[in-house]
């Protein structure tokens, strides 16, 4: 199965395996990986599930839509490589992805 | 102060155990919810829950060694029949007590039932848990025509659900409109068209008699006599507050467990959060009760404070979001007392937004498929901002520039 590494907010790697089709968001939450909170359930409402894709990942993860967009500029600290998780798809070309959990308090 | 024990395990309840650890609380704490499934995620249920093939399991919000690591006693499966406030005692569903020395109530919500004859037929479903939505979603399988009996969110995301599966659905709506409670007249139409052009055949000024079971089959009759076919009906006419167990205690309640502020019922050693409170938030005038995930999660902060003797006063903006279809409707603030409509775009493009203003005070924000005005009308209802009506009224100006 595809791996994800989500590094937590105090630098902790969390190497989860996560089925394509879920999204990067529901690999977090079924791992219990801490601070990817996901108020909304994935609906692309809150930006609790806010992260920061890895550099060497963005070009393969690739850009967040219009709404995805407007929904990070209430995100804490955006940056550019900032995602909300709810809505990258995990496939085949993202296994061994890296991401760094957001501050999402 | 131990132990802490929180009654109801939906997302209040689950904010509330998990600001008492991030909090600092490091004595016993119990969770206790009525349903057997860990604490899961609602909104989907109304949504993607139905519309694809999906294990429960991908509902909850956290695994299940997510409690065990964090020291959180869960007990699921059992209600709460007595809150004791003598004796700091609550006596449970399976006959066993459990002693607090503080106690948070996030008892939530139950659906409003249909009030008709023949609504105990089994083929008449309500969606509020989990559990709902799994026999919604089997009978949905076997049916071909389904009617909704009210044109709320839920009943209206049902809908869309329903018609991308496939089925014939009529909506019927008590009032003149469909979600009559909380949008204007405009945003109702807006929603109506859509509904209408997905081939829903909505129906609003109807009121349900009956459900009928005749030799012809299941149907909704309506006060005017009309006879409505269905395989399915599914009900979607509001909730009501769980305040018994509160009330019981002598906890004041009116319509929602009483909180101020800071979310203390008129209990010193007792809270409330989320669905089932009527509350104080310093932005508003009036206490308000409200249904969504923001106030359950905010609230539910709130709560754990003054458990934690840091007490933070309520003071945040009210939003809530419905999806149908490919349509997303955001709304923020509370638009009671209106007396002018500011629309920004036009309805026909498929992407607006309604400003609702009291005088020149901005009040609430309806944007539909618009998120970003969501997103900075969010900003400026929290920072109290005067946003000009012609500005809001013009696609041309960057809202984002208006901080």
């Amino acid at each position: 199965m595809p791996k994800i590494t989500y590094i937590d907010l105090d630098g902790a790697a969390h190497t989860c395996e996560v089925a394509n089709g879920l999204s990067v968001m529901e690999g977090a939450v079924a791992n219990g990986v801490p601070g990817i909170l996901a108020i909304c359930g994935g609906s692309c409402a809150c930006s609790t599930c806010h992260a920061y894709v890895d550099s060497a990942w963005l070009a393969r993860v690739g850009a967040a839509a219009d709404i995805e967009d407007a929904t990070l500029d209430l995100a804490n600290e955006r940056r550019p490589e900032s995602r909300l998780t709810c809505q990258i798809q995990m496939r085949p070309e993202l296994d061994g992805l890296i991401v760094h959990v957001a501050k999402n308090d | 102060m131990p132990p802490i024990v929180v009654v109801g395990a939906g997302q209040a309840g689950l904010q509330v155990v998990d600001s008492l650890r991030r909090g600092g609380y490091t004595d016993a704490l119990t969770l206790i919810g009525d349903e057997t499934w860990l604490p899961y995620q609602r909104p989907p249920l109304s949504k993607k829950f139905l519309l694809e093939e999906m294990d429960p399991a991908r509902l909850y919000f956290r695994p299940a060694a997510h409690f065990s690591k964090q020291d959180v006693t869960l007990r699921l499966g059992v209600s709460v029949t007595r809150l004791n406030r003598t004796t700091c005692e609550l006596t449970l569903s399976d006959g066993s007590t459990v002693h607090y020395d503080r106690l948070a109530l996030a008892t939530g919500t139950r659906v409003r039932t249909l009030p008709v004859p023949g609504a105990d037929d089994p083929r008449v479903c309500y969606l509020r848990g989990l559990d709902d939505a799994v026999r919604v979603k089997a009978r949905l399988v076997e049916t071909s025509r389904v009617v909704i009996v009210g044109a709320g969110f839920i009943g209206l995301e049902i809908a869309a659900v329903a018609r991308a599966l496939g089925k014939e659905v009529t909506v019927i709506e008590a009032q003149g409109r469909v979600m009559p409670r909380v949008v204007a007249p405009l945003v109702s139409a807006y929603f109506q068209r859509v509904h209408e052009s997905h081939g829903v055949r909505v129906m609003t000024d109807a009121q349900v008699q009956a459900v009928v079971n005749s030799g012809a089959g299941l149907a909704v009759r309506l006060r005017d006599a009309t006879e409505i076919p269905a395989e399915l009906i599914i009900v979607g006419i509001g909730v009501v507050p769980n305040t018994e167990l509160a009330a019981a205690a002598g906890i004041i309640c009116d319509s929602g467990i009483v909180v101020d502020e800071f979310a203390r019922t008129n209990d010193p050693a007792i809270v409330a959060a989320g669905d089932c409170t009527r509350h104080r938030n310093t932005l508003f005038a009036e206490p308000h009760r409200l249904e969504s995930v923001q106030n359950a999660v905010d609230q539910a902060k709130v709560a754990a404070a003054s458990l934690l003797d840091v007490p933070v006063a309520y003071a945040q903006v009210p939003w809530f979001w419905s999806d149908q279809y490919d349509v997303k409707l955001q709304m923020t603030g509370i638009s009671t007392g209106y007396d002018e409509l500011v629309l920004r775009g036009v309805p026909e493009s498929g992407a607006f937004s309604v400003f609702y203003y009291a005088g020149e005070r901005l009040l609430a924000v309806d944007s539909i498929n618009r998120p970003v005005d969501h997103m900075v009308a969010r900003r400026w209802l929290l920072a109290g901002t005067k946003i000009a009506k012609h500005s809001a009224a013009d696609v041309a100006v960057d809202l984002k520039s208006v901080i």
